[in-house]
């Protein structure tokens, strides 16, 4: 399923020895395949758009493979198989398979209630580099009630599968205050299921979460005891288990660098052929977005008008334009901005400095309140 | 996993199944595909990594580089590359 996690699918870069270089031109690292908006679970924070695309609207075996060629043409290095539930897609192996022989990084973003040990050794041996399952918590119960479907347990036996598979794995574990305390026992979990590497995403409020922001939020007392237990943990489990943590926007000082900026890194690709620069772009309903069956991925890519409205930073208001950390944090998150003030255009509000900050100061004040019951991710729900 | 790699001049490093080491051409140099990571190697450690192949144990590794490099001192060599390879292992991407 595309969870929360697909925020941090922006390949940050990272030097291992000495600088890289600057670039005079712009090269996308990754690309997010969103395969189907198809998905058994109903995970109130999940990261689709609010209007789900239909499965009579899905772009065909051909159309992917031609887009994951052309990805390849343009420099990125990563494709990351999403949805939806990817897994419905009886053509996965075939796509894998593509952007393997193309020489493409390929990731499976899985909720793995629908995978079987034979179609993850197809998988494999079709040239699959990683895994990424995600849970909604450790105990079965409350996790199954977040997902709106139980699934807990087959999750499990996924994990232990993929690792029996020689597959490496990733656990994405999407936190928020109905699972935080919960945190220690994600990490062992995550060590126990033999992982890699951990992602522990606090909920982001965009679409789906933004409607279920109070039942999310966590208080700044939780958020800071997690970020305690995972400083600890990383210290521990260092060279044993690398574990990735979000922060909640709401809490920060500063905001996060929104996919390394606004098409700089990463394109995001819809079950319909759709090209956005992230996964929550369709959001800002404003911009038109080009189509993978109308252009080639190259000329969107450097052309479209999506891409280039907040690209760089002469889009930028004050306090951005003459910020220091202009091309660190790039603004912020463009649709965080239109989601939380109505104006595109305003630093994010997850930025002390934003002269739309106090509209933080709402659901902050209210976070630990009462739980409201959940608007569950489905068609018709939105 | 269970415990934190050490390595040490006996090591025999290499990538792990997740981290796939290969030339970009878009970028002009050498690159490591990890889990929603991309590391871009510098010449230099584009040319020690192509040697990080399961072979070669560490201490033999320096002593091709200090061959091919020898107005460097071994020593030197051996800090760098040993702390190169040490800080890509705590991220998971160098085994032995």
């Amino acid at each position: 399923m595309t969870d929360q996690a697909d925020v941090s699918v922006s390949a940050p870069t990272e030097a291992a020895a000495g600088p890289s270089g600057s670039r005079s031109r712009l090269i996308p690292y990754a690309v997010l395949c969103e395969l189907t908006h198809r998905c058994p679970l109903q995970c109130p924070y999940c990261s689709n758009p609010l209007e789900l695309e239909r499965a009579s609207r899905e772009i065909d075996t051909d159309t992917w493979k031609s887009v994951l060629s052309q990805a390849v043409d343009i420099g990125i290095l990563q494709a990351h198989f999403s949805g939806g539930e990817p897994t419905v897609r009886k053509d996965l192996e075939a796509l894998v398979e593509h952007a393997a022989k193309a020489g493409l990084y390929t990731n499976l973003i899985t909720s793995g209630v629908l995978l079987t040990r034979a179609r993850l050794d197809r998988l494999r041996d079709a040239g699959l580099d990683h895994v990424q399952v995600s849970f909604q918590d450790t105990e079965a119960g409350n996790a199954d009630r977040i997902a709106g479907f139980r699934g807990h347990a087959k999750k499990q036996e996924t994990a232990r599968m993929v690792r029996a598979a020689d597959l490496p794995l990733t656990v994405n574990a999407v936190m928020h205050r109905q699972n935080l305390h919960h945190l220690e026992a994600m990490i062992a979990m995550a060590v126990d299921l033999d992982a890699e590497r951990l992602e522990v995403a606090q909920v982001q409020y965009y679409g789906w979460a933004l409607k279920n922001r109070q039942a999310f939020l966590p208080t700044r007392d939780q958020l800071d005891e997690a970020t305690r237990i995972v400083e600890e943990a990383r210290v521990r489990l260092k060279g044993i288990l690398a574990i990735d943590y979000v922060v909640p926007d709401y809490y920060a000082r500063r905001p996060k660098s929104c996919m390394g900026g606004w098409g700089r890194q990463f394109l995001n690709i819809t079950p319909a052929g759709k090209v956005l620069p992230c996964h929550a772009a369709e959001s800002l309903d404003f911009l038109e977005f080009e189509n993978v069956t109308e252009r080639p991925l190259a000329w969107i890519w450097e052309h479209s008008s999506a891409f280039n409205r907040f690209r760089g930073t002469d889009w930028m208001p004050e306090p951005c334009r003459s910020c220091d950390r202009r091309e660190i944090d790039w603004g912020g998150c463009r649709c965080q901005a239109f989601a939380l003030t109505g104006d595109p255009d305003t630093t994010d509000p997850a930025c002390e400095f934003a002269p739309h900050r106090q509209v933080l100061e709402m659901p902050v004040g209210e976070a630990g309140g009462e739980i409201p019951e959940f608007v569950y991710r489905r068609i018709g729900n939105s | 996993m269970s415990e934190r790699l050490l390595l040490s001049a006996d090591s025999v490093p290499r990538l792990p199944r997740h981290a796939k080491l290969r030339f970009d051409r878009a970028r002009d140099c050498w690159i490591i595909n990890a889990p929603e990571r991309v590391f871009e190697l510098d010449a230099i450690a584009g040319e020690v990594i192509q040697l990080v192949d399961g072979t070669r144990s560490l201490a033999a590794l320096v002593d091709e580089l200090a061959a091919k490099y020898d107005q460097a001192p071994r020593a030197d060599i051996e800090r760098d590359v040993t702390a190169m390879l040490q800080n890509l292992a705590d991220k998971g991407f160098v085994i032995a």
